[in-house]
Protein backbone atom coordinates (compact mmCIF):
# COMPACT_ATOMS: atom_id res chain seq x y z
CA UNK A 1 0.00 0.00 0.00
CA UNK A 2 1.56 3.44 -0.64
CA UNK A 3 -0.17 7.07 -1.24
CA UNK A 4 0.06 9.31 -3.61
CA UNK A 5 0.70 13.12 -2.61
CA UNK A 6 0.34 15.72 -5.12
CA UNK A 7 2.89 18.46 -4.57
CA UNK A 8 1.25 22.12 -4.83
CA UNK A 9 3.78 24.20 -5.79
CA UNK A 10 4.69 27.51 -8.16
CA UNK A 11 7.72 25.70 -10.12
CA UNK A 12 9.85 27.73 -7.60
CA UNK A 13 8.65 26.70 -3.47
CA UNK A 14 6.68 23.76 -2.71
CA UNK A 15 3.37 25.43 -0.99
CA UNK A 16 3.01 24.85 2.79
CA UNK A 17 -0.48 23.36 2.27
CA UNK A 18 1.20 20.14 1.06
CA UNK A 19 3.01 19.66 4.40
CA UNK A 20 -0.10 18.98 5.64
CA UNK A 21 -1.32 16.52 3.43
CA UNK A 22 1.72 14.57 3.63
CA UNK A 23 0.99 14.46 7.76
CA UNK A 24 -2.81 12.88 6.81
CA UNK A 25 -1.16 10.32 4.25
CA UNK A 26 1.55 9.32 7.39
CA UNK A 27 -1.63 8.78 9.34
CA UNK A 28 -3.51 6.75 7.08
CA UNK A 29 -0.07 4.53 7.01
CA UNK A 30 1.82 2.89 4.17
CA UNK A 31 5.23 4.50 2.34
CA UNK A 32 4.06 8.34 1.55
CA UNK A 33 5.28 9.40 -2.40
CA UNK A 34 4.99 12.81 -3.60
CA UNK A 35 4.16 13.85 -7.26
CA UNK A 36 5.69 17.11 -8.47
CA UNK A 37 4.44 18.02 -12.04
CA UNK A 38 6.01 21.23 -13.54
CA UNK A 39 8.21 23.12 -15.77
CA UNK A 40 11.93 24.33 -14.54
CA UNK A 41 10.75 22.66 -10.95
CA UNK A 42 14.03 20.94 -10.10
CA UNK A 43 14.34 22.86 -7.17
CA UNK A 44 10.77 22.27 -5.90
CA UNK A 45 11.45 18.30 -6.40
CA UNK A 46 14.76 18.97 -4.21
CA UNK A 47 12.92 20.56 -1.48
CA UNK A 48 10.47 17.51 -1.46
CA UNK A 49 12.88 15.09 -1.26
CA UNK A 50 13.81 16.74 2.06
CA UNK A 51 10.43 16.45 3.41
CA UNK A 52 10.06 14.10 6.45
CA UNK A 53 7.92 11.32 5.66
CA UNK A 54 8.69 11.58 2.26
CA UNK A 55 10.06 7.98 0.65
CA UNK A 56 10.23 8.86 -2.84
CA UNK A 57 9.79 12.16 -5.17
CA UNK A 58 8.50 11.46 -8.81
CA UNK A 59 9.23 14.36 -10.80
CA UNK A 60 7.60 15.16 -14.22
CA UNK A 61 9.11 18.26 -15.28
CA UNK A 62 7.33 19.42 -19.20
CA UNK A 63 6.62 23.04 -20.74
CA UNK A 64 3.13 21.21 -20.66
CA UNK A 65 2.92 21.31 -16.73
CA UNK A 66 4.14 24.96 -16.52
CA UNK A 67 0.52 26.39 -15.25
CA UNK A 68 -0.13 22.71 -13.92
CA UNK A 69 -3.56 23.03 -15.79
CA UNK A 70 -6.14 20.73 -14.47
CA UNK A 71 -6.74 18.48 -17.65
CA UNK A 72 -2.89 17.54 -18.09
CA UNK A 73 -2.35 16.82 -14.18
CA UNK A 74 -4.91 14.66 -13.99
CA UNK A 75 -3.84 12.62 -16.65
CA UNK A 76 -0.41 12.31 -15.62
CA UNK A 77 -1.83 11.41 -11.97
CA UNK A 78 -3.93 8.65 -13.51
CA UNK A 79 -0.92 7.23 -15.40
CA UNK A 80 0.80 7.36 -12.76
CA UNK A 81 -1.27 5.22 -10.35
CA UNK A 82 -2.10 2.50 -13.55
CA UNK A 83 1.46 2.16 -14.39
CA UNK A 84 2.43 0.69 -10.96
CA UNK A 85 0.29 -2.97 -9.95
CA UNK A 86 1.09 -5.50 -7.01
CA UNK A 87 2.00 -4.55 -3.84
CA UNK A 88 3.89 -1.03 -4.16
CA UNK A 89 0.11 -0.06 -5.94
CA UNK A 90 -1.33 3.04 -4.82
CA UNK A 91 -4.34 2.59 -2.45
CA UNK A 92 -4.74 6.89 -1.64
CA UNK A 93 -4.30 9.91 -3.61
CA UNK A 94 -3.92 12.58 -1.43
CA UNK A 95 -4.10 16.59 -2.34
CA UNK A 96 -4.99 19.50 0.07
CA UNK A 97 -8.39 21.31 -0.74
CA UNK A 98 -7.19 24.59 -2.36
CA UNK A 99 -8.43 25.58 -5.41
CA UNK A 100 -5.97 23.74 -6.98
CA UNK A 101 -6.88 20.85 -5.68
CA UNK A 102 -9.82 20.91 -5.57
CA UNK A 103 -10.28 21.53 -9.74
CA UNK A 104 -8.09 18.89 -10.40
CA UNK A 105 -8.90 16.22 -7.56
CA UNK A 106 -12.24 15.13 -9.12
CA UNK A 107 -10.77 14.93 -12.38
CA UNK A 108 -8.49 12.04 -10.84
CA UNK A 109 -11.38 10.31 -9.30
CA UNK A 110 -13.62 9.91 -12.22
CA UNK A 111 -11.16 9.02 -14.88
CA UNK A 112 -10.24 5.90 -12.50
CA UNK A 113 -14.24 5.47 -11.90
CA UNK A 114 -14.13 6.31 -7.97
CA UNK A 115 -15.85 8.39 -5.63
CA UNK A 116 -13.95 11.24 -4.51
CA UNK A 117 -13.85 12.17 -0.36
CA UNK A 118 -13.82 16.09 -0.09
CA UNK A 119 -12.00 17.67 2.45
CA UNK A 120 -11.49 15.65 5.11
CA UNK A 121 -10.46 16.69 8.90
CA UNK A 122 -9.50 13.44 9.96
CA UNK A 123 -8.41 10.08 9.22
CA UNK A 124 -10.04 7.33 11.34
CA UNK A 125 -9.04 4.10 9.38
CA UNK A 126 -7.45 3.81 5.65
CA UNK A 127 -10.89 3.10 4.07
CA UNK A 128 -12.57 5.68 7.20
CA UNK A 129 -12.49 9.24 6.54
CA UNK A 130 -14.29 12.49 8.72
CA UNK A 131 -15.36 15.36 6.86
CA UNK A 132 -17.99 18.72 7.10
CA UNK A 133 -21.26 18.90 5.38
CA UNK A 134 -23.43 21.68 5.41
CA UNK A 135 -20.85 24.33 5.86
CA UNK A 136 -20.23 22.86 9.44
CA UNK A 137 -23.42 22.25 10.53
CA UNK A 138 -22.79 18.29 11.19
CA UNK A 139 -19.94 16.00 10.77
CA UNK A 140 -19.93 13.43 8.16
CA UNK A 141 -18.27 9.74 9.07
CA UNK A 142 -17.69 7.58 5.22
CA UNK A 143 -16.35 4.81 4.33
CA UNK A 144 -15.10 4.20 0.65
CA UNK A 145 -15.31 0.81 -1.03
CA UNK A 146 -13.54 1.64 -3.83
CA UNK A 147 -9.85 0.07 -4.45
CA UNK A 148 -8.34 3.72 -4.61
CA UNK A 149 -9.19 6.50 -2.50
CA UNK A 150 -9.17 9.99 -4.29
CA UNK A 151 -8.91 12.21 -0.94
CA UNK A 152 -8.76 15.78 -0.32
CA UNK A 153 -7.64 17.24 2.87
CA UNK A 154 -8.12 20.52 5.22
CA UNK A 155 -4.77 21.86 5.57
CA UNK A 156 -6.02 23.10 8.45
CA UNK A 157 -7.21 20.25 9.90
CA UNK A 158 -3.64 18.25 9.93
CA UNK A 159 -0.66 19.74 11.34
CA UNK A 160 2.57 20.35 8.54
CA UNK A 161 5.37 18.00 8.02
CA UNK A 162 8.52 19.17 9.29
CA UNK A 163 10.96 20.37 5.73
CA UNK A 164 13.57 18.98 6.63
CA UNK A 165 15.11 15.32 7.98
CA UNK A 166 13.55 13.00 4.86
CA UNK A 167 16.25 11.76 2.31
CA UNK A 168 13.54 10.28 -0.38
CA UNK A 169 15.00 9.38 -4.05
CA UNK A 170 13.85 11.84 -6.59
CA UNK A 171 12.71 9.80 -9.96
CA UNK A 172 12.05 11.33 -12.91
CA UNK A 173 8.50 10.44 -14.00
CA UNK A 174 7.70 10.66 -17.55
CA UNK A 175 5.29 12.99 -18.87
CA UNK A 176 1.92 12.99 -20.60
CA UNK A 177 0.52 13.80 -23.39
CA UNK A 178 -0.07 17.55 -23.93
CA UNK A 179 -4.07 18.25 -23.49
CA UNK A 180 -3.96 20.98 -25.73
CA UNK A 181 -7.35 22.55 -25.39
CA UNK A 182 -6.96 25.00 -22.40
CA UNK A 183 -4.63 27.82 -21.22
CA UNK A 184 -4.06 29.90 -18.80
CA UNK A 185 -4.05 33.94 -20.09
CA UNK A 186 -3.92 36.06 -17.19
CA UNK A 187 -3.29 35.23 -13.40
CA UNK A 188 -3.85 38.54 -11.05
CA UNK A 189 -2.44 37.51 -7.52
CA UNK A 190 -3.01 40.09 -4.80
CA UNK A 191 0.80 41.31 -3.71
CA UNK A 192 1.15 41.92 -0.21
CA UNK A 193 3.88 41.97 2.58
CA UNK A 194 1.38 40.44 4.91
CA UNK A 195 1.53 36.54 5.50
CA UNK A 196 -1.03 34.29 3.58
CA UNK A 197 -4.49 33.98 5.09
CA UNK A 198 -4.33 30.08 4.88
CA UNK A 199 -0.94 29.80 6.54
CA UNK A 200 -0.97 32.97 9.05
CA UNK A 201 -0.74 32.66 12.85
CA UNK A 202 -2.79 35.28 13.56
CA UNK A 203 -5.67 36.72 11.48
CA UNK A 204 -7.26 40.29 11.61
CA UNK A 205 -10.48 40.01 9.79
CA UNK A 206 -13.21 43.00 9.36
CA UNK A 207 -17.16 42.82 8.39
CA UNK A 208 -19.62 45.45 7.83
CA UNK A 209 -19.36 47.44 10.97
CA UNK A 210 -16.47 48.82 9.81
CA UNK A 211 -18.71 51.05 7.60
CA UNK A 212 -16.37 51.61 4.44
CA UNK A 213 -13.54 50.55 2.69
CA UNK A 214 -11.62 53.93 4.16
CA UNK A 215 -12.26 52.45 7.36
CA UNK A 216 -11.37 48.90 7.10
CA UNK A 217 -7.62 49.92 5.75
CA UNK A 218 -7.48 52.37 7.75
CA UNK A 219 -8.30 50.89 11.16
CA UNK A 220 -7.67 46.71 10.78
CA UNK A 221 -4.31 47.55 8.75
CA UNK A 222 -1.76 49.14 11.50
CA UNK A 223 -3.15 46.54 13.89
CA UNK A 224 -2.41 43.49 11.08
CA UNK A 225 0.97 44.85 11.40
CA UNK A 226 1.98 45.66 14.65
CA UNK A 227 0.61 41.77 14.81
CA UNK A 228 2.48 40.02 11.51
CA UNK A 229 -1.03 39.36 10.73
CA UNK A 230 -3.25 38.74 7.67
CA UNK A 231 -6.32 40.40 6.92
CA UNK A 232 -9.47 38.28 6.47
CA UNK A 233 -13.24 39.96 5.97
CA UNK A 234 -16.30 38.16 5.90
CA UNK A 235 -18.95 38.08 3.44
CA UNK A 236 -21.01 40.83 4.08
CA UNK A 237 -17.63 42.99 4.05
CA UNK A 238 -16.37 41.78 0.67
CA UNK A 239 -20.08 42.23 -0.86
CA UNK A 240 -20.29 45.65 0.13
CA UNK A 241 -16.45 46.63 -1.68
CA UNK A 242 -14.52 47.01 1.46
CA UNK A 243 -11.99 44.42 0.41
CA UNK A 244 -11.11 41.90 -2.73
CA UNK A 245 -12.74 38.95 -2.39
CA UNK A 246 -9.68 36.87 -2.05
CA UNK A 247 -9.82 38.16 1.53
CA UNK A 248 -13.47 36.70 2.92
CA UNK A 249 -13.47 33.62 5.17
CA UNK A 250 -16.30 31.37 5.08
CA UNK A 251 -18.25 29.09 3.73
CA UNK A 252 -17.66 30.49 0.28
CA UNK A 253 -14.44 32.14 0.71
CA UNK A 254 -11.23 30.85 2.67
CA UNK A 255 -11.23 28.13 5.93
CA UNK A 256 -8.96 29.29 7.96
CA UNK A 257 -7.70 27.95 11.95
CA UNK A 258 -4.69 30.53 13.18
CA UNK A 259 -3.61 30.96 16.75
CA UNK A 260 -5.13 34.23 17.00
CA UNK A 261 -8.37 35.36 14.84
CA UNK A 262 -9.55 38.36 15.74
CA UNK A 263 -13.15 39.53 14.76
CA UNK A 264 -13.73 43.44 14.07
CA UNK A 265 -17.00 44.78 13.33
CA UNK A 266 -18.33 40.89 12.15
CA UNK A 267 -21.76 40.01 13.42
CA UNK A 268 -20.96 35.84 13.01
CA UNK A 269 -23.45 34.92 10.17
CA UNK A 270 -23.08 30.83 10.14
CA UNK A 271 -21.60 31.14 6.89
CA UNK A 272 -18.96 33.15 8.51
CA UNK A 273 -18.39 31.07 11.36
CA UNK A 274 -17.84 28.05 9.37
CA UNK A 275 -14.77 29.79 8.09
CA UNK A 276 -12.65 30.46 11.08
CA UNK A 277 -14.22 28.34 13.89
CA UNK A 278 -11.27 26.05 14.38
CA UNK A 279 -9.26 29.23 15.10
CA UNK A 280 -7.28 28.17 18.49
CA UNK A 281 -8.33 31.78 20.11
CA UNK A 282 -11.02 34.10 19.05
CA UNK A 283 -11.50 37.79 20.09
CA UNK A 284 -14.87 39.32 18.91
CA UNK A 285 -14.95 43.27 18.91
CA UNK A 286 -18.78 44.67 18.17
CA UNK A 287 -21.18 46.95 19.53
CA UNK A 288 -24.33 44.93 19.54
CA UNK A 289 -23.75 42.90 22.95
CA UNK A 290 -26.36 40.14 20.99
CA UNK A 291 -23.97 39.86 17.95
CA UNK A 292 -23.82 36.16 17.30
CA UNK A 293 -19.75 35.98 16.99
CA UNK A 294 -19.86 36.46 21.13
CA UNK A 295 -21.23 32.77 21.15
CA UNK A 296 -17.95 31.27 19.15
CA UNK A 297 -15.36 33.94 21.04
CA UNK A 298 -13.08 33.20 24.18
CA UNK A 299 -12.63 36.83 24.41
CA UNK A 300 -15.57 39.20 23.97
CA UNK A 301 -15.52 42.97 23.98
CA UNK A 302 -18.29 44.98 23.69
CA UNK A 303 -17.99 48.85 22.23
CA UNK A 304 -17.19 51.09 19.85
CA UNK A 305 -14.83 49.47 17.26
CA UNK A 306 -14.01 52.58 16.19
CA UNK A 307 -12.76 53.02 19.99
CA UNK A 308 -11.25 50.07 20.53
CA UNK A 309 -8.75 49.20 17.60
CA UNK A 310 -6.69 52.05 17.79
CA UNK A 311 -6.50 51.91 21.21
CA UNK A 312 -5.64 48.25 21.15
CA UNK A 313 -3.11 48.83 18.51
CA UNK A 314 -1.67 51.21 20.70
CA UNK A 315 -1.68 49.16 23.32
CA UNK A 316 0.21 45.97 21.51
CA UNK B 1 -25.12 26.93 -29.44
CA UNK B 2 -26.91 25.18 -26.75
CA UNK B 3 -25.94 25.43 -23.19
CA UNK B 4 -26.72 22.53 -20.31
CA UNK B 5 -27.41 23.78 -16.46
CA UNK B 6 -27.52 20.69 -14.22
CA UNK B 7 -29.32 22.15 -10.87
CA UNK B 8 -29.47 20.53 -7.56
CA UNK B 9 -32.36 20.51 -5.03
CA UNK B 10 -31.13 21.02 -1.37
CA UNK B 11 -31.79 22.26 1.76
CA UNK B 12 -32.66 26.16 1.63
CA UNK B 13 -29.57 28.69 2.56
CA UNK B 14 -31.28 30.23 5.30
CA UNK B 15 -32.45 26.35 7.44
CA UNK B 16 -30.33 25.78 10.27
CA UNK B 17 -29.99 21.59 9.82
CA UNK B 18 -30.31 19.56 12.67
CA UNK B 19 -28.85 16.13 12.82
CA UNK B 20 -30.80 13.24 13.69
CA UNK B 21 -30.42 11.73 17.40
CA UNK B 22 -29.67 8.24 15.97
CA UNK B 23 -26.52 9.60 13.86
CA UNK B 24 -28.20 8.23 10.37
CA UNK B 25 -27.78 11.87 8.61
CA UNK B 26 -29.60 15.19 9.14
CA UNK B 27 -33.33 15.60 9.42
CA UNK B 28 -34.32 17.07 6.38
CA UNK B 29 -38.40 16.26 6.52
CA UNK B 30 -40.51 19.29 6.53
CA UNK B 31 -38.10 21.78 5.67
CA UNK B 32 -37.56 24.53 3.27
CA UNK B 33 -35.53 23.31 0.16
CA UNK B 34 -34.27 25.24 -2.88
CA UNK B 35 -32.35 25.38 -5.71
CA UNK B 36 -28.86 24.95 -4.39
CA UNK B 37 -27.32 28.92 -5.02
CA UNK B 38 -24.34 28.53 -6.76
CA UNK B 39 -26.85 26.40 -9.18
CA UNK B 40 -29.09 29.44 -9.30
CA UNK B 41 -26.13 31.90 -10.40
CA UNK B 42 -25.15 29.02 -13.50
CA UNK B 43 -28.83 29.66 -14.70
CA UNK B 44 -28.57 33.60 -14.80
CA UNK B 45 -25.28 33.00 -16.44
CA UNK B 46 -26.77 30.89 -19.39
CA UNK B 47 -30.16 32.50 -19.26
CA UNK B 48 -27.89 36.08 -20.10
CA UNK B 49 -25.73 34.43 -22.76
CA UNK B 50 -29.12 33.38 -24.34
CA UNK B 51 -30.45 37.64 -24.26
CA UNK B 52 -27.04 38.14 -25.43
CA UNK B 53 -27.51 36.29 -28.57
CA UNK B 54 -24.79 33.92 -27.88
CA UNK B 55 -26.57 30.68 -27.06
CA UNK B 56 -29.37 30.01 -29.13
CA UNK B 57 -31.08 27.07 -25.98
CA UNK B 58 -30.62 26.72 -22.47
CA UNK B 59 -31.68 23.30 -21.05
CA UNK B 60 -31.79 22.77 -16.66
CA UNK B 61 -31.58 19.06 -16.23
CA UNK B 62 -31.92 17.75 -12.70
CA UNK B 63 -31.29 14.26 -11.02
CA UNK B 64 -33.09 13.31 -7.62
CA UNK B 65 -36.91 13.12 -6.56
CA UNK B 66 -40.04 13.79 -8.66
CA UNK B 67 -39.55 17.17 -6.36
CA UNK B 68 -36.87 18.15 -8.26
CA UNK B 69 -39.45 18.97 -11.10
CA UNK B 70 -40.10 22.50 -8.89
CA UNK B 71 -36.05 23.23 -9.03
CA UNK B 72 -36.69 22.91 -13.08
CA UNK B 73 -39.89 24.80 -12.85
CA UNK B 74 -37.80 27.57 -10.97
CA UNK B 75 -34.77 27.35 -13.74
CA UNK B 76 -37.23 27.71 -16.16
CA UNK B 77 -38.95 31.08 -14.49
CA UNK B 78 -35.33 32.43 -14.55
CA UNK B 79 -35.31 31.79 -18.55
CA UNK B 80 -34.24 27.81 -19.16
CA UNK B 81 -36.61 27.00 -21.77
CA UNK B 82 -36.82 23.16 -21.35
CA UNK B 83 -36.20 20.63 -18.78
CA UNK B 84 -34.90 17.56 -18.08
CA UNK B 85 -35.68 15.41 -14.77
CA UNK B 86 -33.68 12.33 -14.36
CA UNK B 87 -35.86 10.99 -11.96
CA UNK B 88 -34.82 8.42 -9.25
CA UNK B 89 -35.39 8.13 -4.98
CA UNK B 90 -32.01 6.65 -4.52
CA UNK B 91 -28.85 8.54 -3.19
CA UNK B 92 -26.83 9.42 -5.85
CA UNK B 93 -23.53 10.17 -5.32
CA UNK B 94 -21.53 13.17 -7.45
CA UNK B 95 -19.85 10.61 -9.86
CA UNK B 96 -23.11 9.01 -10.45
CA UNK B 97 -24.98 11.81 -11.47
CA UNK B 98 -21.60 12.71 -13.73
CA UNK B 99 -22.24 9.66 -15.34
CA UNK B 100 -26.08 10.93 -15.66
CA UNK B 101 -24.71 13.81 -17.26
CA UNK B 102 -22.87 12.43 -19.91
CA UNK B 103 -25.37 10.66 -21.03
CA UNK B 104 -27.64 13.60 -21.17
CA UNK B 105 -25.01 15.80 -22.89
CA UNK B 106 -24.27 13.15 -25.32
CA UNK B 107 -28.34 13.00 -26.75
CA UNK B 108 -28.20 17.11 -26.29
CA UNK B 109 -24.44 17.72 -27.56
CA UNK B 110 -24.77 20.88 -25.36
CA UNK B 111 -21.63 23.66 -26.30
CA UNK B 112 -21.06 24.97 -22.90
CA UNK B 113 -22.72 22.69 -19.40
CA UNK B 114 -22.32 25.31 -17.23
CA UNK B 115 -23.31 24.47 -13.19
CA UNK B 116 -22.30 25.60 -9.66
CA UNK B 117 -19.46 25.08 -7.95
CA UNK B 118 -20.56 23.03 -5.21
CA UNK B 119 -23.89 22.59 -3.37
CA UNK B 120 -23.94 23.34 -0.42
CA UNK B 121 -25.68 19.94 1.34
CA UNK B 122 -22.75 17.73 0.70
CA UNK B 123 -20.24 20.60 0.04
CA UNK B 124 -18.64 18.18 -2.10
CA UNK B 125 -17.27 20.23 -4.99
CA UNK B 126 -17.17 17.34 -7.89
CA UNK B 127 -19.91 16.85 -10.66
CA UNK B 128 -18.96 19.41 -12.91
CA UNK B 129 -14.75 18.67 -12.95
CA UNK B 130 -16.12 14.55 -13.08
CA UNK B 131 -18.45 15.65 -15.69
CA UNK B 132 -15.32 17.13 -18.07
CA UNK B 133 -13.27 14.35 -17.27
CA UNK B 134 -16.17 11.62 -18.40
CA UNK B 135 -16.67 14.08 -21.91
CA UNK B 136 -12.87 14.62 -22.14
CA UNK B 137 -13.41 17.85 -22.11
CA UNK B 138 -11.48 21.10 -20.88
CA UNK B 139 -13.18 22.73 -17.51
CA UNK B 140 -13.21 25.83 -16.24
CA UNK B 141 -14.05 25.97 -12.31
CA UNK B 142 -15.05 28.39 -9.87
CA UNK B 143 -15.89 31.27 -12.33
CA UNK B 144 -16.22 34.52 -11.47
CA UNK B 145 -16.78 35.96 -15.43
CA UNK B 146 -17.19 33.87 -18.13
CA UNK B 147 -16.83 35.41 -22.33
CA UNK B 148 -17.88 33.56 -25.22
CA UNK B 149 -16.58 33.86 -29.15
CA UNK B 150 -18.74 31.19 -30.45
CA UNK B 151 -17.42 31.64 -33.69
CA UNK B 152 -14.26 31.14 -32.47
CA UNK B 153 -15.60 27.79 -30.11
CA UNK B 154 -13.82 29.46 -27.10
CA UNK B 155 -14.88 30.98 -23.85
CA UNK B 156 -12.48 32.88 -21.62
CA UNK B 157 -13.21 32.63 -18.03
CA UNK B 158 -11.84 34.25 -15.08
CA UNK B 159 -11.39 31.53 -11.90
CA UNK B 160 -11.53 32.64 -8.42
CA UNK B 161 -8.25 30.99 -6.84
CA UNK B 162 -6.06 31.34 -3.59
CA UNK B 163 -4.39 34.45 -3.58
CA UNK B 164 -5.91 36.08 -6.86
CA UNK B 165 -7.79 35.19 -10.06
CA UNK B 166 -6.68 33.14 -13.58
CA UNK B 167 -8.06 33.80 -16.27
CA UNK B 168 -8.30 31.06 -18.85
CA UNK B 169 -9.62 30.02 -22.52
CA UNK B 170 -11.02 26.76 -23.18
CA UNK B 171 -12.29 25.52 -26.53
CA UNK B 172 -15.67 23.98 -26.60
CA UNK B 173 -17.36 22.38 -25.52
CA UNK B 174 -16.37 22.77 -22.14
CA UNK B 175 -17.33 22.49 -18.40
CA UNK B 176 -18.18 25.94 -16.78
CA UNK B 177 -18.68 25.94 -12.57
CA UNK B 178 -20.12 29.29 -11.21
CA UNK B 179 -18.14 31.41 -7.95
CA UNK B 180 -20.47 32.89 -5.79
CA UNK B 181 -19.71 36.33 -7.51
CA UNK B 182 -20.45 35.93 -11.18
CA UNK B 183 -23.42 37.30 -11.21
CA UNK B 184 -26.68 38.37 -8.84
CA UNK B 185 -30.12 36.26 -10.23
CA UNK B 186 -32.67 37.92 -11.34
CA UNK B 187 -36.00 37.20 -9.10
CA UNK B 188 -38.21 35.56 -11.30
CA UNK B 189 -41.47 37.31 -11.63
CA UNK B 190 -45.21 35.67 -11.78
CA UNK B 191 -45.59 36.20 -15.73
CA UNK B 192 -42.52 34.29 -16.31
CA UNK B 193 -43.67 31.37 -12.88
CA UNK B 194 -46.98 31.13 -15.14
CA UNK B 195 -45.02 30.74 -18.42
CA UNK B 196 -42.32 28.28 -17.01
CA UNK B 197 -45.56 25.94 -15.52
CA UNK B 198 -45.78 25.57 -19.78
CA UNK B 199 -42.27 25.05 -21.15
CA UNK B 200 -41.60 21.01 -21.88
CA UNK B 201 -40.56 18.78 -19.05
CA UNK B 202 -39.12 15.64 -19.86
CA UNK B 203 -38.74 12.84 -17.68
CA UNK B 204 -36.27 9.99 -17.89
CA UNK B 205 -34.80 7.15 -15.32
CA UNK B 206 -31.22 6.03 -14.47
CA UNK B 207 -31.97 3.05 -16.06
CA UNK B 208 -33.89 3.95 -19.27
CA UNK B 209 -30.21 6.04 -19.00
CA UNK B 210 -28.54 2.69 -18.68
CA UNK B 211 -26.58 4.04 -15.59
CA UNK B 212 -25.15 2.35 -12.78
CA UNK B 213 -25.87 4.63 -9.92
CA UNK B 214 -24.71 2.49 -6.95
CA UNK B 215 -23.15 4.53 -4.40
CA UNK B 216 -19.20 4.16 -3.78
CA UNK B 217 -19.48 5.49 -0.47
CA UNK B 218 -20.92 4.71 2.77
CA UNK B 219 -22.30 7.22 5.25
CA UNK B 220 -21.74 5.64 9.19
CA UNK B 221 -22.36 8.55 11.18
CA UNK B 222 -23.33 11.80 11.49
CA UNK B 223 -22.86 13.76 14.44
CA UNK B 224 -22.73 17.31 15.75
CA UNK B 225 -20.15 19.44 15.84
CA UNK B 226 -18.17 20.21 18.70
CA UNK B 227 -19.53 23.08 20.20
CA UNK B 228 -16.55 26.36 21.67
CA UNK B 229 -17.12 26.43 25.37
CA UNK B 230 -18.51 30.15 25.98
CA UNK B 231 -16.07 33.04 26.05
CA UNK B 232 -15.44 35.94 28.48
CA UNK B 233 -16.43 38.97 28.51
CA UNK B 234 -13.52 41.44 28.80
CA UNK B 235 -13.99 45.04 30.01
CA UNK B 236 -11.52 46.53 27.79
CA UNK B 237 -8.46 47.04 26.28
CA UNK B 238 -6.44 46.66 28.77
CA UNK B 239 -7.98 43.22 30.02
CA UNK B 240 -7.98 42.23 26.50
CA UNK B 241 -4.15 42.54 26.33
CA UNK B 242 -3.62 41.18 29.14
CA UNK B 243 -5.68 37.82 28.52
CA UNK B 244 -4.05 37.44 25.12
CA UNK B 245 -0.64 38.06 26.76
CA UNK B 246 -1.52 35.62 29.23
CA UNK B 247 -1.38 32.82 26.29
CA UNK B 248 2.12 33.63 26.38
CA UNK B 249 3.14 32.52 22.57
CA UNK B 250 0.25 34.66 21.00
CA UNK B 251 1.33 38.10 21.14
Amino acid sequence: MSILVIAEHDNRVLKPATLNVITAGCEIGGEVHLLVAGSASTAVAEAAAKVDGVARVLHADADHYAEQMPENLAALIVQTVQTVAGAAAYSHVLAAATTAGKNFMPRVAALLDVAQISEIVAVSSPDIFVRLIYAGSAVLTVESKDPIKVVTVRTTAFTAASKNGGTAVIVPLAPAADFGRSRVIGRDLTQSARPELGAAKIIVAGGRGLGSSANFHALLEPLADKLGAALGASRAAVDAGFVANDLQVGQTGKIVAPQLYIAVGISGAIQHLAGMKDSRVIVAINKDPEAPIFQSADYALVGDLFEIVPRLTAAL
Amino acid sequence: MKILVPVKRVVDYNVKVRVKADGSGVDIAHVKMSMNPFDEIAVEEAVRLKEAGIASEVVAVSAGVAACQETLRTAMALGADRAILIETAAELQPLAVAKLLRVVCASEAPQIVLCGKQAIDDDANQTGQMLAALMNWPQATFASKVTVAAGEGKATVTREIDGGCETVEVVLPAVITADLRLNEPRYSTLPNIMKAKKKPLAVVTPESLGVDIAPRLNSRHVAEPPQRAAGIRVADVAELVARLKSHGELL
